[in-house]
């Protein structure tokens, strides 16, 4: 019987890693600005119907890029876990800070423990009810957690654009100029900004009483990127 | 539960878009329900905690759904403040009558029903829908009625797609019926159906739909006991909800009491010949 060979574990993570970013890679980046009236979360998506941002309870979303079908189980996944403990305890007891941390021991796992690891970045976004109450978690394919300020990127080209976003972000932004800061940022450098009908742009918006998120779309999103 | 991990399932495990579902893969102790395995038949060994009147009325825009405050334990007053009338997703409610530990613990359960659906799927449950998932938890309570722990919910709400209200009422057997303009539950439901079937017709207002109920509700507490009336001393009065194609709405306080207190005004102060 043949012996298998001896593969480093530094080597098998960095494998698997660069597995995951090539995957990642592939696909188009989203951004999640926070602003006045609440979070913007701005994707690159041509489809109506596959969604990349998506509501998980009252006043949390989440927003994904990368493998469709993996990033929608995790979407369902994280639905279920909130829903769960709700009931189990009260609305009030569903935090943004609790579901990151299971995104984070899932994908950790995986990561560490499955042939193939999750081809996906994830944020967990929590609006509050003040600016300073907002919360952004951005969590990688293998695990690592990230507490975000004010913005953050996902997907392949994200330094070139959270280089952009460090010198044009605000948080005195509105909804209307964060949802155009996000279309221009996504378009390629020195192109026209992203035009309604490549866009999927979700919204927690701050003043609504319970559930908070809703999708800015058809004729009052093409009316918020024209100013 | 399995926190700090996702709740992930094998596809032949998979709960799908049911809340109750994955409850009872996940925790099937946290699901409603009341065993008592003893071979008693027809009655619990205690005094049950029963909510009494609700009545839900079509109209030209919706439909109104309100309920009595009364809570009654045997022949004590459980609670003056009790609320039956509850909503249950943006364009729907769900009044209750029966035994109020169940009733309540079901309604519970029916809206994180509607809203899990909503979110695993993208979209909402058909009215229909919504109205079988009922059936299916008041089926589900059967034994539980078998002992005396009866739930018997009112639904009522805007249907968006065929832009109109619609009421569904419900048997202890889970049995779905769907009312043409009105219907009533519990012990003084009787009382109330008749008062609201005398005043009933085709394109009432919103506002004459709410008089409506709310008077029904005064009927129904003129003559029988457990339903509450008004409570002019600790200002308790019906709860109202009006659900038409803006969602639901529970009317505030201030707008029920100015409402009942005309309404008290009527046939109820010379008509005392019992």
């Amino acid at each position: 019987m043949s012996q298998p060979f001896y593969v480093s574990p530094e080597q098998v993570m960095k494998d698997r890693a660069d597995y995951a970013r090539k995957g990642i890679a592939r696909g188009r980046s989203l951004v999640a600005l926070e602003c006045v009236d609440g979070i913007v979360l701005v994707a690159e998506n041509p489809s109506r119907t596959l969604y990349k941002t998506s509501e998980i309870y009252d006043r949390i979303a989440f927003a994904a890029v990368g493998k469709y079908n993996e990033f929608q189980m995790l979407k369902i996944a994280g639905v279920r876990l909130a829903d769960l403990k709700g009931f189990q305890y009260s609305r009030e007891d569903v935090s943004a800070r609790g579901l990151a941390n299971a995104y984070a021991q899932t994908l950790g796992q995986v990561f560490t423990h499955e042939m193939k690891p999750y081809e996906v970045e994830i944020l967990v976004a929590e609006v509050g009810r003040t600016h300073a109450d907002d919360q952004l978690f951005h969590i990688l394919y293998d695990g690592v957690m990230m507490d975000e300020e004010g913005f953050t990127v996902l997907g392949g080209q994200a330094e070139a654009i959270a280089e952009i976003l460090r010198r044009d972000y605000s948080e005195t932004l509105e909804v209307g100029e964060a949802v155009r800061l996000g279309a221009r940022v996504l378009a390629p450098e020195g192109q026209e900004p992203l035009a309604a009908d490549a866009l999927e742009v979700g919204f927690l918006e701050r003043a609504l009483p319970e559930r908070a998120f809703r999708r800015l779309k058809g004729d009052d999103l093409v009316a918020l990127l024209a100013g | 539960m399995t926190e700090p991990f996702l709740p992930l399932f094998s596809s032949g495990l998979d709960p799908g878009p049911s809340f109750s579902e994955l409850l009872r893969r996940v925790d099937p102790t946290q699901l409603p329900r009341v065993d008592i395995s003893s071979p008693g038949h027809g009655a619990a060994p205690f005094p049950i905690t029963h909510g009494t009147t609700v009545v839900a009325i079509r109209y030209g825009g919706g439909v109104v759904m309100a309920g009595d405050r009364r809570a009654t334990a045997g022949y004590t007053i459980a609670n003056r403040w009790i609320e039956k009338v509850f909503r249950a997703d943006d364009h729907s409610g769900v009044a209750i009558a029966g035994a109020a530990g169940p009733a309540v613990e079901m309604v519970r359960l029916f809206q994180v029903q509607l809203e899990h659906y909503e979110k695993v799927e993208g979209e909402r449950l058909s009215f229909e829908g919504k109205a079988n998932q009922l059936s299916q938890m008041v089926r589900a309570n059967l034994p539980a009625a078998m002992q005396g722990f009866v739930v018997v919910p009112l639904f009522a709400g805007f249907d968006e797609r065929r832009d109109r209200g619609r009421v569904f009422s419900f048997d202890a057997t889970g049995g779905r019926y769907e009312e043409r303009d009105y219907q009533t539950n519990g012990s003084g439901g009787i009382h109330a159906k008749n008062w609201i079937k005398s005043l009933w017709r085709e394109g009432l207002t919103a506002g004459e739909a709410v008089d409506i109920g709310i008077r029904s509700l005064f009927a129904a507490a003129d003559e029988d006991v457990a339903t509450g009336g008004p409570d002019l001393v600790r200002r308790i009065f019906p709860t109202v909800a009006v659900i038409d194609t803006d969602g639901f709405r529970m009317l505030d306080d201030a707008d029920i009491e100015a409402r009942a207190t005309v309404l008290l005004g009527g046939p109820e102060r010379g008509g005392d010949e019992a």
